[in-house]
């Protein structure tokens, strides 16, 4: 845990709209989350809680603030770099799974690595490797439609992961899923924390915020609270 | 990313929405097949009218009534052709350089061979004459003579097709047949021509003029009068000839504006090469319509098939693909699609151009296919990148949120 911390965020803001239809949506976070830290970010709608997601993804740019992703100041980043550093060090994972339609599972995992211009048998080796790591080494030919809820969040982690990143993005996970696939899914987070990854995970669910490490509360763009848990990889 | 990578990316893209590309590709093909084929039918015509004007011979004057006559000039009995008129041409002094005159009257009749009948296209009634005239040497049997003329046999010279139809394997030539109630005997097959023109050349019959007019059409005025010059190069001078002999028979007294028309075989060329000339560009406008027509369905379909792909590209962005490769991706797509629509329309209209279409056989004009292909590809180009384009700039964020 030492070293330079994987996310550093101060002051943070952001603002939607401008003059008097400007929404604040962010009012000067302040944050940092150490390699391997299981960190669960709760808040009602409208607390920021996306917003935050989005930019520490790299999907979105703050208005204002400073982000250091691995030491690297990414909001000053050109759109070239950005799509470098969304490839590399992030891996994202969605609420609605967001896998290409028609795509089988293997060729959806394997599409960071292209991207990334990884050879087309390492590509192949590494994405079996992380669809099995997720457990759907049999459902690698099947499309999105042919797997269920969980299956395809299994498989939007897989592609999360293959890339090998400093930063696991999910943006409630969990939240198109019965309660059965979510186990499997938290069960993945689990073991991919227990093994040194560093998770940062948007929820709803307190417990689902149970099984991580610390817990972020936000409420109208500021953290409200910030506290370890004891209940990490239980 | 190389870029084999990226054209797999975009064939598997393609594959992925059979259907979708499937009818984008049928839209192209269709456009640019109806720009090659109509353009080719187009140019087929032209050949074919010029094909036929050669095959009348380049020694070859025609004089018809004028069309229709001018507004000050109703067709009188006293502007018209007469077989006197035709006698008058065949003058040894004033008119040197024409060699022989067929006056010629046609009609459209059937004629009846043992219960079988076969409308023919034209039956001509002439002179010996004709026959070398209008290049149309007999093949089987023999021409009528001079004196069949004037003793106006009931004989008949028969083309190939009419032969076929009424006589099938049997040799027509002996046989009788009924022309408009009066027997004719058939006494020759005229030698097959090459079926290049609206009408089939082979389809005709040539008969006595004088037998022809007690049966058939009666006394009127000739149809036209065929005159053929001693060699090619005397064909002006003969032309010249036979006018100033017209002039003076008929009184015209306005030589610009005469009752008749008089024109060899390369004037007549040049009038129906225009009249061809212009429905090419008729038939090349109506294609140039369906590939706009085309070109706004592969617009249409680009479109929404990028803005449906929104959400994708957002998918793609937020994995780190960079804008770059997104784009390159969409043009790809693009660019496939319309490649092998076009290339496939290019294939249908050179085998459509086998079949000759409303009795035309087409000639594909290397050029409209080069044009098709090209305005295609570069429609399926301009309106597939653009909207790529636009949707590549998104934020990933908004490409994400976009529904």
């Amino acid at each position: 845990m030492s070293g330079r911390p994987v996310l550093d965020v101060r002051r943070l803001t952001k603002v939607y709209g401008a003059g008097e239809a400007a929404v604040h949506a962010l009012r000067g976070v302040s944050l940092t989350v150490q390699r391997g830290e299981y960190v669960a970010i709760m808040g009602s709608s409208g607390s920021g809680k996306s917003t935050l997601m989005n930019i520490l993804g790299c999907l979105d740019v703050p208005t204002g603030g400073r982000y250091l992703l691995d030491g690297v100041d990414v909001s000053r980043l050109a759109d070239r770099q950005l799509a470098l550093v969304r490839n590399r060090r992030i891996g994202f994972v969605f609420q609605s799974f967001n896998l290409i339609p028609r795509t089988t599972a293997l060729a959806n995992v394997e599409l960071p690595l292209a991207y990334a211009g990884v050879k087309a048998a390492e590509r192949r080796r590494r994405a079996v490797a992380a669809l099995s790591a997720v457990g759907l080494e049999g459902r690698a030919r099947h499309e999105p439609n042919q797997l269920s809820g969980g299956q395809q969040q299994r498989v939007a982690l897989a592609r999360a992961l293959v890339t090998e990143p400093a930063l696991l993005l999910a943006d409630e996970p969990t939240g198109n899923l019965d309660s059965r696939s979510t186990e499997d899914v938290l069960g993945v987070f689990a073991e991919l924390n227990a093994a040194g990854r560093t998770i940062v995970m948007i929820t709803h669910e307190p417990d689902v915020a149970d099984r991580a490490g610390r817990l972020i509360r936000l409420f109208d763009g500021e953290i409200a609270e910030d506290s370890a848990r004891a209940g990490a990889a239980a | 990313m190389s870029f084999g990578e990226i054209m797999r990316f975009a064939v598997r893209g393609l594959a992925a929405n059979k259907l979708r590309s499937a009818l984008t590709m049928l839209g192209i093909l269709i456009g640019v097949a109806s720009v090659i084929l109509l353009i080719a039918v187009g140019n087929g015509a032209g050949k074919s009218v010029q094909d036929s004007i050669e095959a009348l011979g380049a020694n070859t004057i025609t004089i018809g009534t004028a069309g229709g006559g001018g507004a000050g000039q109703p067709s009188s009995s006293s502007n018209a052709l007469t077989v006197d008129l035709a006698d008058a041409l065949r003058d040894r002094s004033l008119a040197p350089h024409v060699a022989s005159v067929s006056p010629v009257v046609t009609t459209a009749t059937t004629l009846v061979f043992e219960g079988t009948d076969h409308a023919v296209n034209q039956l001509a009634g002439t002179t010996p004459s004709y026959f070398a005239a209008s290049n149309s040497p007999v093949g089987r049997g023999a021409a009528f003579t001079d004196e069949d003329v004037t003793q106006g046999r009931r004989v008949l010279v028969i083309g190939q097709t009419v032969a076929d139809e009424l006589f099938g394997t049997v040799d027509p030539v002996g046989k009788q047949v009924t022309a408009g109630g009066a027997l004719y005997t058939v006494v020759g097959v005229l030698a097959a021509k090459s079926e290049a023109g609206f009408n089939d050349p082979n389809d005709v019959a040539v008969a006595p003029v004088t037998a022809v007019r007690q049966t058939l059409t009666g006394y009127g005025s000739l149809t036209s009068i065929l005159i053929e010059a001693a060699s090619a190069d005397q064909v002006s001078d003969a032309q010249d000839e036979a006018t100033a002999i017209l002039n003076e028979r008929l009184k015209v007294t306005d030589p610009s504006n005469p009752p008749y028309r008089i024109q060899n075989a390369s004037q007549l060329l040049a009038t129906r090469t225009q009249t061809a000339d212009t429905f090419t560009v008729l038939l090349g406008a109506v294609a140039g319509i369906s590939l706009v027509v085309g070109g706004i369905g592969i617009t249409n379909i680009m479109l929404v098939t990028v803005t449906e792909r929104t959400r994708e590209i957002g998918i793609r962005k937020a994995l780190g693909a960079p804008r770059r490769v997104i784009l390159t991706q969409f043009l790809a797509e693009a660019t496939m699609l319309s490649l092998v629509g076009g290339g496939l329309g290019v294939a249908a209209a050179l085998i459509g151009s086998r079949f000759s279409i409303v009795g035309v056989r087409p000639v594909v004009v290397p050029g409209s296919v080069l044009l098709a292909l090209a305005v295609s590809v570069a429609i399926g180009l301009f309106f597939g990148s653009f909207p790529a384009s636009r949707a590549a700039k998104l934020r990933p964020i908004d490409a994400l949120r976009y529904e």
